[in-house]
């Protein structure tokens, strides 16, 4: 089965430069039989990967612990579930994983991407294919998913406990979903580059990937972010870890792209800066993973060292030449359309957005790269941490939520005074009522006061484009509100769809300002003793330990801490926190002993509690408890975020209608779509 | 003036602003992290150093470990091969940080002149082990 799996592998490695070959080799351009050649090695490329990871899962699932990776990520007791997912929980599996399903992608582009384009599809599947061959090489010749051991153990080492968890189970798949999807736009980018074909019709058929991307990123970021929470148990959900911030990198600069590829279709301003942008994206997934697999920057959350790092670098170096010597080469006919006319514009308020993002990204792409930097250069390592990152990003946020509120309002061009004023009266009056609002409940942290009145700001907009929007249609329709607001959003998509991403954004930031009152306490506590807390709502938590109970449990050994919780004096129930300790089929431990934290999460606050363990040979128990305010509103932003999304890909709803054309620019070939099939 | 122009400027600023705030941020959040060796040479030529807080990266000693859990602090040797010091910290420490013999650490905090490292943050992870573990099975099979 291995020899199948390999074979597999080397099978789409020749299909794949079989493809991208015959694109390079020029001629192919006559020929048609050969374009459908082109697209068939992506299928080929597709069905062989397919092969090999069912290979993988095969002998994941058959135990067959003479393959070193289904011994080192599983064991005989692992529940199915994870064996599934132990595919993907170490590098030979991701590489697998990815080179997998970025061929899925591949050949899911040739096939959906609408006939108006297929003079880019080749380009695409070269790319793409060039992609896929560098994983593959990377597993052929160096990091093997199939690689065999000379003995067969007896068991696995199982799967390690803090990856045992649904959220751990998805928040890989997602987040490499978001990387691998970013490289069908950067394809698309470099297809056009190549094809000439340097109108806004690469940025059509990229615009779904574009945002699927994007979603996939925001899911995956937000996964980690909840797994960080409820697994690791220091009590956050983002700690600025060089591993976080490289998930983090490329969606800044996929959401700064989302925004300047507007300003591109409306009014051919920023070719050039928007090709920047999308291969600063693909780099920034490829050094994301590179990061993350080479255990480059010392963090505790590094993976294995191994010489995979070597090809990743020599990839994204290769990449980054290529791409930007094209870009060099192209650069004259990527002249702008238009130019900026006012400062009190949308155009400007979506430079100033980019500017914000790249910023942002570029200060957390510094902060995670300055150890090596510093030794470099000055012989010592320097780190930076959470302080460093708030320090500067906490400003630029604000800076962008701001913009949040401004950029969807004001006029594309040149907004005049009397516009200004009728747009943004009433959402300046909410974030100011707001403001005040909160200054006489007697908040008076500095950043926290402006994220929450700009947050008020940007939700005033936000009801407003709807209350306008419903009142237009009821005037004009004559429909009840609840019909007039599914029209609204369903006949502009894309319009009404990014408000609400907007709201689920702002979401996130109400929850991200709640750090700024958490309450914590770390207490030792006899069986009958209590502690209080009070958290910044104005509740008292009574907790009383209850003691300890032991037990054996699945795949593990169990002891489990309760506490008996009295919220403002009334009985709320008992919480309970446990030490694991996984065993393997033979009852010996496997792993480090590991927590499960106990949480008791309300709109207002999560009260938070890890057991830590107990003193030796004695009932007292220590934890260590924590309030966070606020933070439900993290997932809750996430829900909305990931809706709003949907809408704007959902296909369906009409075009924008071609007249708009004349009153932006001339000379301009392809036609906005609303929310067509993926064009 | 060109409104492009006074885009550049308005861009100019926050640019500005932006290269302001990381190197000063740098500067005032910035920690040394170092090794035992490394931080034991440089508080030699300059004890004024002993001040200054930072982080170090080394393996724990094995066997050096002593936990109070009533009082929660607990007492570790860290060492990188050369040079070697005490660690004592006083708080609550991760599961990864157990009695096995090769925890590697990052400990935040203070090299005091009585030569014992005070710290206020530690994190730890268990040194890859799989390769050494998978041979001992592999001959037991």
């Amino acid at each position: 089965m291995t020899l199948l799996g390999q074979f597999s592998l080397w099978l789409a490695l020749f299909a794949a430069l079989w493809g991208a070959g015959v694109v390079f080799l020029g001629s192919w351009k006559a020929r048609p039989e050969l374009t459908e050649s082109i697209t068939r090695s992506t299928y080929g490329v597709a069905a062989a990967l397919a092969v090999a990871a069912i290979c993988l899962w095969k002998g994941l699932f058959a135990h067959d612990f003479n393959i070193e990776y289904v011994a080192q990520y599983t064991s005989r007791n692992l529940p199915m579930s994870y064996v599934f997912a132990a595919f993907w929980a170490g590098q030979k599996g991701s590489l697998l994983f990815w080179a997998t399903i970025l061929s899925l992608f591949g050949a899911t582009a040739q096939t959906v991407t609408s006939k108006r384009h297929e003079g880019l599809l080749p380009y695409v599947a070269a790319i793409t294919n060039l992609v896929v061959a560098f994983f593959v090489l990377t597993m052929l010749f160096s990091a093997n998913p199939f690689e065999r051991l000379p003995f067969t153990p007896e068991d696995g080492r199982g799967l390690n406990p803090q990856l045992q968890n649904p959220g751990m189970t998805i928040h890989p798949p997602m987040l490499y979903l978001g990387y691998i999807s970013i490289t069908i736009p950067f394809a698309f980018a470099v297809a056009s580059l190549l094809s000439r074909r340097l109108d806004t019709g690469w940025i059509h058929a990229m615009r779904k990937w574009t945002i699927l991307s994007w979603l996939f990123l925001s899911a995956g970021i937000t996964l980690g972010m909840w797994w960080a929470y409820v697994e690791l148990g220091w009590g956050g959900y983002w700690a600025w870890d060089p591993v976080e911030n490289a998930s983090l990198l490329p969606w800044l600069t996929m959401t700064a792209f989302l925004h300047s590829v507007m300003i591109q279709e409306k009014r051919g301003m920023l070719k050039r800066w928007n090709v920047g942008l999308v291969v600063a994206s693909f780099l920034l997934s490829i050094f994301g993973t590179f990061i993350t697999r080479s255990g480059v920057i010392a963090s505790v959350h590094s993976f294995t060292q191994s010489n995979v790092g070597y090809f990743f670098l020599g990839f994204l170096l290769l990449a980054a030449i290529l791409s930007f010597t094209l870009l060099y080469v192209r650069w004259p006919l990527l002249e702008p359309e238009a130019r900026l006319e006012s400062m009190a514009s949308r155009e400007a308020a979506f430079l100033f957005n980019n500017l914000a993002l790249v910023g942002i990204a570029f200060s957390v792409l510094w902060g995670t790269l300055f150890p090596i930097i510093s030794e470099a250069v000055r012989g010592t390592k320097i780190t930076v941490g959470p302080p460093f990152f708030n320090r500067v990003n906490i400003p630029l946020g604000l800076f962008l939520v701001a913009l949040t509120g401004i950029g969807p309002l004001i006029a594309w061009r040149k907004a005049s005074a009397q516009n200004l004023r009728r747009q943004f009266i009433a959402p300046v009056i909410t974030g100011v009522v707001v403001l005040a609002g909160l200054l006489a409940v007697g908040i008076w942290n500095g950043w926290a006061l402006i994220a929450w009145a700009l947050a008020g700001f940007v939700a005033g907009t936000v009801v407003q484009e709807f209350w306008r929007g419903v009142r237009a249609r009821r005037r004009m329709h004559g429909e009840s509100a609840l019909a007039a607001l599914t029209h609204l959003v369903s006949r502009n998509r894309r319009r009404y769809g990014g408000y609400i991403v907007h709201v689920g954004v702002i979401t996130y930031i109400i929850a991200f300002a709640g750090n700024a009152f958490k309450v914590t306490r770390e207490v030792t506590l006899a069986t009958g003793e209590s502690v209080e807390l009070r958290s910044p709502f104005g509740h008292t938590y009574r907790l009383t330990h209850m003691g300890v109970s032991q037990y054996p449990q699945l795949n593990r050994f169990v002891s489990a801490a309760s506490l008996d919780v009295r919220k403002d004096g009334r009985p709320d129930g008992r919480i309970t926190s446990e030490k694991r300790q996984h065993v393997d089929s033979f009852n010996r431990n496997t792993f480090e002993p590991s927590t499960e934290v106990a949480i008791r999460s309300t709109l207002q606050e999560d009260l938070y509690v890890v057991y830590a363990g107990s003193v030796n040979g004695t009932d007292r128990a220590t934890y260590a408890i924590t309030i966070n305010p606020l933070v439900m509103w993290v997932w809750i932003g996430a829900a909305i975020l990931i809706t709003g999304g949907l809408i704007t890909m959902w296909p369906g709803g009409m075009a924008v209608q071609s007249r708009r054309r004349s009153d932006i620019q001339a000379g301009y070939e392809a036609p906005l779509v609303g929310a067509g099939p993926v064009s | 003036m060109k409104p492009g122009t006074r885009f550049l400027l308005g861009a100019g600023v926050v640019i500005a602003g932006v290269a302001g705030l990381i190197i000063t941020g740098v500067k005032e959040t910035g920690v040394f992290f170092l090794t035992p060796t490394q931080l034991v040479e440089r508080t030699r030529s300059d004890p004024s150093f002993h001040d200054v807080g930072l982080k170090v990266g080394a393996k724990v000693v094995p066997g050096s470990v002593r936990r109070d859990q009533g009082t929660r602090t607990i007492a570790f040797s860290v060492s990188d091969g050369t040079s070697e010091f005490p660690v004592t910290y006083t708080g609550l420490v991760p599961d990864t940080f157990t009695d096995a013999s090769n925890i590697e650490v990052i400990v935040e905090g203070k090299y005091g002149r009585d030569g014992v490292f005070h710290a206020t943050e530690v994190l730890a992870k268990c040194g890859s082990r799989y390769e050494a573990e998978i041979k001992k099975s592999g001959k037991a099979a």
